[in-house]
């Protein structure tokens, strides 16, 4: 037994430490001095100063979307936590592992109303996957360790440990426990084998099947095996926002994004299948379109580690819950023992209807002589596509462009809130990304008015010399409204027009490099420039005011309603 | 069709856990008919029981979204299959003179008991299921009812099934 006796903080930094934890972003106030201090007094946990515990929580996301590894966050109590609000439920939406730790006030003063408390446990009870607040410093490895069991299995999510400073004051051994005691928490992995054995059958006997691959892919690092399935099975595979990359982009079985703002072709496979294999996907409304009318006719076979998620919109006709990484791999090995053949007779008119809608594209809509974002966007991943460099977006119009124009080959390149849409998520995840890639550089894809939610921490990316691109598309509107404005209510710009600073000037003031472009022979010296400088940059796209993102299906239709340019309605 | 469900659910007995189960309903959107709390034979769990109007669809999100609470360790819904549902209501009644006997009689025959009586009132205790406690009520409405106090529904299943989990309750 260990008799070595140990402040809480310095317990919270070992017990991190026991899981890995090797950088931390945050931000220092009052209640968390003692953990400051003993942060301070060691070298093996490097800590980031961001400049809001919003991008400390965003920026522990881009870490843990990056790496697959849990990022943690340390703030203050009472304001400090409240700021982290909404970086949890974006966390919580997209489903990544994080923990969050919080400052307190001495548990003496909880309830009294005490200078910078706040009910952090109640406040964030609907954000987080689970939370704690630790009164007992006895209590603080194991919450520790059963936080990040938490956090990072069943469905991920974030883990709040809301930590009193009379407890990172107290003293206690460290012994950090092997094994954890959840009698409630029972993720279920395997999924159930005569299911997939019947979902196998079921796709074997299909004429129009399609895979959509959502985050979950992501999540179970089942890439790989997801690649394997539809290409014994000659399915054609199409992705959700949150799964781009999940199946290679390059491959001509890759349909591509559907959704809300997805491709025509993509929408219109989905709603013409007979049988719907959804792997990692909760069928959110930006995906389903009106929801009567998704896949009516259609068999869906639905995996996914969250049983909530599983008939929570769409009924799934074989459900299974369990790991996709696990699920797929057992319905490959019952695969390689099957007598079935894939009837590709069979499957023939439904790949020559699909090449079909792969020919109908929405059309460019050329307006002005400003620049069009979808070129400048097009453009920008041809210039960089050979460094394949992991690309954030904050959330608006240039984010769907990004998606629709960059091609991702791989999981984990494309970083947004999807869930949520958040804007000012993209930056501060973006400086988490650089932090865990530790090579290259970041694009970070943004909006003139998403880029103003969290721009005070360009000074972070200064101080680190993080390689974060900040390409504005500027077009001087909250685009994605003002675009709804325009087609549903009669052009009325209700507060949607907005200005912006200077950003060249923004950006030298902060000591980042900051370039204006104005014309397309423009956009390539500048981002060789940008891709130079050892530190973060702002390039100021001015585009187009009123490019529309099109294919677009409205709000509420089915999704094989499908506008692809602004003539049609 | 929407049907009222009786949901036994089994928790850890720690602090905030009902927080975290009436957060689940009220931001979810789902109402709460009735709702009891109490230790378990073992005190370091909680039985929770809770009655909520539901369709087919809406009582399995529950469900699903109930177990999906760290805390929670089982969730059964009692209205699937066949289980006793208990609940108590307590009254307090004008009775007159008059209609004295008359009233005493509706007391007799529904197996309720007088827990208190001064010169205006009784106090009287009913329990059984639902039904029985809102008929009683009817029943006595006419005299005047000043106060009617309902406990909610406690449920346990029929026969030789369980909600527990067995390694949870300490066998004697």
């Amino acid at each position: 037994m260990n008799k070595i006796m140990y402040s809480g903080a310095e317990i919270l930094l070992k017990s991190l430490q026991k899981e890995g934890v090797e950088e931390i972003f945050g931000y220092p106030g009052g209640v968390v001095l003692p953990l400051y201090d003993a942060l301070y007094l060691q070298d093996d946990i490097k800590h980031y100063l961001v400049r809001h515990e919003q991008a400390a929580v965003h920026a522990a996301e881009g870490y843990a979307r990056v790496s697959g590894k849990p990022g943690v966050a340390i703030v203050t109590s009472g304001p400090g936590a409240c700021n982290t609000i909404t970086g949890l439920a974006n966390a919580y939406y997209d489903g990544t592992p994080l923990i969050l730790i919080t400052g307190q006030v001495n548990s003496k003063l909880i309830g009294g109303d005490a200078f910078q408390e706040a009910d952090i446990v109640g406040i964030t009870r609907s954000c987080c996957k689970h939370n704690y607040l630790v009164k007992d410093v006895k209590d603080l490895a194991r919450v520790v360790k059963e936080a990040f069991y938490i956090a990072t299995t069943g469905k991920r999510g974030p883990v709040v440990i809301d930590i009193p400073v009379d407890v990172f004051n107290a003293k206690y051994t460290f012994n950090y426990p092997k094994n954890i005691e959840l009698v409630g928490y029972n993720p279920n992995y395997k999924g159930h084998p005569l299911q997939i054995q019947k979902a196998l059958e079921t796709l074997f006997e299909s004429k129009r099947p399609v895979i959509i691959s959502g985050g979950g892919v992501v999540a179970s690092n089942a890439s790989k095996e997801l690649k394997e399935i539809a290409t014994k099975l000659h399915i054609p595979v199409v992705h959700t926002l949150m799964g781009a990359g999940t199946y290679p982009d390059n491959l001509e079985t890759s349909l591509g994004m559907m959704g809300m703002h997805g491709n025509y072709c993509a929408n219109l496979t989905v709603a013409n299948a007979d049988v719907i294999f959804a792997i990692g996907t909760r069928f959110s409304d930006r995906i389903t379109g009106c929801l009567n009318k998704f896949a009516r006719d259609a068999q869906v076979i639905h995996v996914d580690i969250d049983p909530c998620s599983i008939s929570k919109n769409v009924k799934a006709s074989i459900p299974i819950v369990g790991d996709i990484k696990n699920v797929l791999t057992t319905m490959l090995s019952q695969l390689s023992k099957s007598h079935h053949k894939v009837n590709l007779e069979l499957k023939d008119k439904w790949f020559n209807d699909i090449l079909e809608w792969k020919k109908k594209v929405a059309i460019p809509q050329k307006m002005s002589d400003k620049l069009s974002a979808i070129t400048v966007l097009e453009a920008i991943y041809e210039y960089t596509k050979k460094d394949e460099p992991i690309v954030s977006t904050e959330v608006g119009q240039h984010q769907m462009w990004t998606a629709q124009n960059f091609k991702f080959n791989q999981p984990r390149k494309l970083i947004t809130s999807g869930g949520l849409g958040t804007m000012g998520f993209g930056f501060p995840a973006a400086m988490g990304a650089c932090v865990a890639s530790k090579k290259g550089y970041v694009l970070n894809i943004a909006g003139d008015g998403s880029i103003q939610m969290n721009i005070q921490e360009l000074m972070t990316c200064v101080d680190y010399k993080f390689k974060v691109i900040n390409c504005i598309i500027n077009n001087g509107y909250l685009g994605m409204v003002r675009q709804w404005q325009e087609k549903i209510y009669n052009k009325h710009y209700s507060q949607t027009k907005i200005s912006s600073p200077d950003f060249v000037k923004l950006a030298e003031s902060y000591g980042a490099l900051g370039i204006r472009v104005e014309k397309e022979e423009e956009i390539i010296p500048a981002l060789k420039k940008a891709i130079e400088f050892n530190g973060p940059v702002l390039i100021d796209f001015i585009c187009e005011n009123f490019e529309m993102v099109y294919p677009w299906v409205l709000a509420g239709q089915p999704i094989d309603k499908v506008l692809l340019s602004r003539g049609e309605c | 069709m929407t049907i009222n469900h009786t949901i036994s659910v089994l928790v850890s007995n720690e602090v905030g856990v009902l927080s975290r189960i009436v957060d689940l309903f009220s931001g979810r959107g789902y109402n709460i008919e009735s709702l009891t709390v109490a230790p378990a034979l073992d005190s370091v769990y909680s039985r929770v029981t809770i009655v909520t109007p539901a369709d087919n669809d809406v009582i399995e999100q529950i469900c699903k979204q109930l177990n999906r609470l760290i805390p929670v360790i089982k969730v059964a819904n009692l209205s699937i299959g066949e289980a006793i549902e208990y609940e108590i209501g307590l009254l307090k009644v004008y009775v007159s003179d008059e209609n004295r006997a008359e009233f005493m009689n509706i007391v007799a025959q529904a197996e309720a008991m007088i827990m208190d009586v001064n010169d205006k009132t009784y106090t009287v205790k009913i329990d059984g299921d639902e039904k029985k406690v809102q008929t009683f009520a009817e029943l006595v409405r006419p005299y005047g009812i000043k106060e009617f106090v309902r406990s909610g529904k406690v449920a346990i299943t029929k026969g030789n099934q369980f909600s527990n989990i067995k390694t949870l309750v300490k066998q004697d």
